[in-house]
């Protein structure tokens, strides 16, 4: 009984309470009201958002940059098959993915990474080099799987975002919202293909090198400290053109199309061939087929 | 202690209500997606009838038309199966050449097509048919668009390349290519000199 009067109560006054409440409620309305995750933005504030950066990359750039802010098309989910037995590891992929999407020249950001695997161990990626670089390739007793974001359904990197950042758009695509992103690097961590790449320093893209062709939640410039990844080529997809991989693959070992288009390459692929996705254990569905056409 | 408890179940009906709605709203585009994938099972956006493109068949620069030398006149067809010597020395045949030879595919009779197995005349432009006629499950692959590299757009107007394009029909075979630079490896700021090294 003692020992308890001794300590000293803890007193809630009507005043502290009513303070306290008030501070939780500024602060609450202080983030709601603030900047919004671009996928919130009303469209008519978005349009607006987008013609300033249009605004701003094509003084920094010395040309004429468009910034689409086009919207999924309805009734598309969007689907990427590579044949494995193809590929052939030439790596004409990584660089046109370079080009197209403005990724870092110097410090080097490479959304796709080809992993040379040896036949004999099959798809393992404790046997995979992405550092392979003899005269030519394919080399004798060994097979080629590139790798960049594989689109999930059900995605790791999305749900870990403390701040909302990345999401899922309604035709698949996982997007990065780079105003949004705070750098914590935790989709990184989630992210079970190392398919997310980290701006360390100051990203820089040559002014004659620059794709003005842009989209808002893609390749339009990204700062320093935020996330980024494959998008599947927003910017051209969403126009319906093919991605940039896709044209560039000289075996013609990457195709794309409509999963819910039942005359599409990607069903036919799916329903004829031998398809498999990476990590399939995870659970992760990802939209991201590899296959076997021979 | 009564009003202690009465703080704690305030702050945390507060915390919760606010976790809720940002949690709703950082989630709806991918609810969104998937009840839409549900629901929309037969696209209306694809077109029924897709236009397809075929680039001009890539002949060897001066050669086309044939018939400007084998006019069936002063250069009469020798039907003999040989190696030829005099002329076209530079293609080398590395494609079942053991049982085949120029005119299995060549039409003696006119020279700026080819012809099939049963006879039957096929453009240049229409190679494919020939090539269709023993590789039967890469033809159906191409002609669906599995096979063979595409540009153009995935939902409307395509270019497909023909067999030959990618495939000299002489040596069909894919010779290996120089790769692009592989990428860095990752290091920390100062130990540049071991990237260099590698």
């Amino acid at each position: 009984m003692r020992s308890d009067s001794e300590q000293k109560p803890l007193v809630v006054t009507r005043r502290k309470f009513a303070t306290c409440a008030a501070a939780a409620a500024t602060g609450w309305a202080l983030t709601a009201c603030g900047p919004r995750r671009l996928h919130e933005v009303p469209r008519e504030r978005l349009r607006e958002l987008v013609k300033n950066m249009e605004r701003e990359y094509s003084e920094k750039y010395h040309k004429a940059v468009t910034v689409s802010d086009k919207e999924a098309i309805p009734g598309v989910l969007f689907g990427y098959a590579l044949d494995i037995s193809r590929c052939i590891g030439c790596r004409r992929c990584v660089y046109a993915c370079v080009a197209e999407n403005n990724q870092s020249r110097d410090p080097q950001v490479h959304w796709i990474r080809v992993l040379q695997m040896d036949k004999e161990h099959g798809v393992d990626f404790t046997h995979a080099d992405a550092y392979y670089q003899p005269a030519q390739v394919p080399q004798e007793g060994h097979f080629y799987m590139p790798v960049s974001c594989q689109q999930c359904k059900d995605s790791p990197c999305t749900k870990v975002c403390p701040t909302g950042a990345t999401w899922q758009e309604k035709d698949g695509i996982v997007v990065i919202d780079y105003d949004w992103c705070i750098g914590c690097r935790c989709c990184m961590a989630a992210c079970p293909y190392g398919a997310r790449h980290f701006n360390w320093r100051t990203p820089s893209v040559p002014d004659n090198e620059i794709n003005p062709a842009m989209h808002y939640l893609g390749n339009r410039p990204r700062p320093k400290g935020v996330v980024e990844k494959c998008t599947f080529c927003i910017q051209r997809a969403r126009e319906g053109r093919y991605p940039a991989c896709v044209e560039v693959c000289p075996v013609g070992a990457r195709k794309f199309g409509n999963l819910l288009d039942p005359d599409s390459e990607i069903r036919y692929i799916i329903e004829h061939k031998r398809v498999m996705v990476l990590k399939e254990e995870l659970n992760t569905m990802p939209k991201f087929f590899y296959f076997y056409a021979t | 202690m009564r009003k202690r408890v009465v703080l704690f179940t305030c702050a945390a009906v507060t915390l919760g209500v606010w976790g809720l709605t940002r949690h709703v709203g950082a989630h709806q585009p991918a609810e969104q997606a998937t009840s839409t994938g549900a629901a929309r099972a037969t696209p209306t956006s694809i077109p029924a009838l897709l236009k397809v493109e075929v680039p001009p068949p890539p002949f060897s620069e001066g050669v086309f038309p044939c018939t400007d030398c084998h006019d069936n006149k002063d250069l009469k067809p020798n039907r003999t199966r040989r190696v030829l010597k005099d002329a076209h020395d530079d293609i080398i045949l590395k494609h079942d050449e053991e049982h085949r030879w120029c005119l299995d595919c060549h039409d003696a009779d006119n020279r700026d097509r080819l012809h099939l197995a049963s006879g039957q005349p096929v453009s240049f432009e229409e190679s494919y048919q020939l090539c269709g006629q023993c590789h039967g499950e890469k033809y159906r692959d191409w002609r669906a668009g599995v096979h063979g590299r595409r540009s153009g757009k995935w939902n409307g107007e395509k270019t497909y390349l023909l067999c030959v394009h990618c495939h000299s029909p002489h040596q069909p075979r894919f010779k290996p290519i120089a790769p692009k630079p592989a990428p860095n490896r990752p290091m920390r700021p100062g130990a540049e000199h071991i990237n260099a090294k590698r």
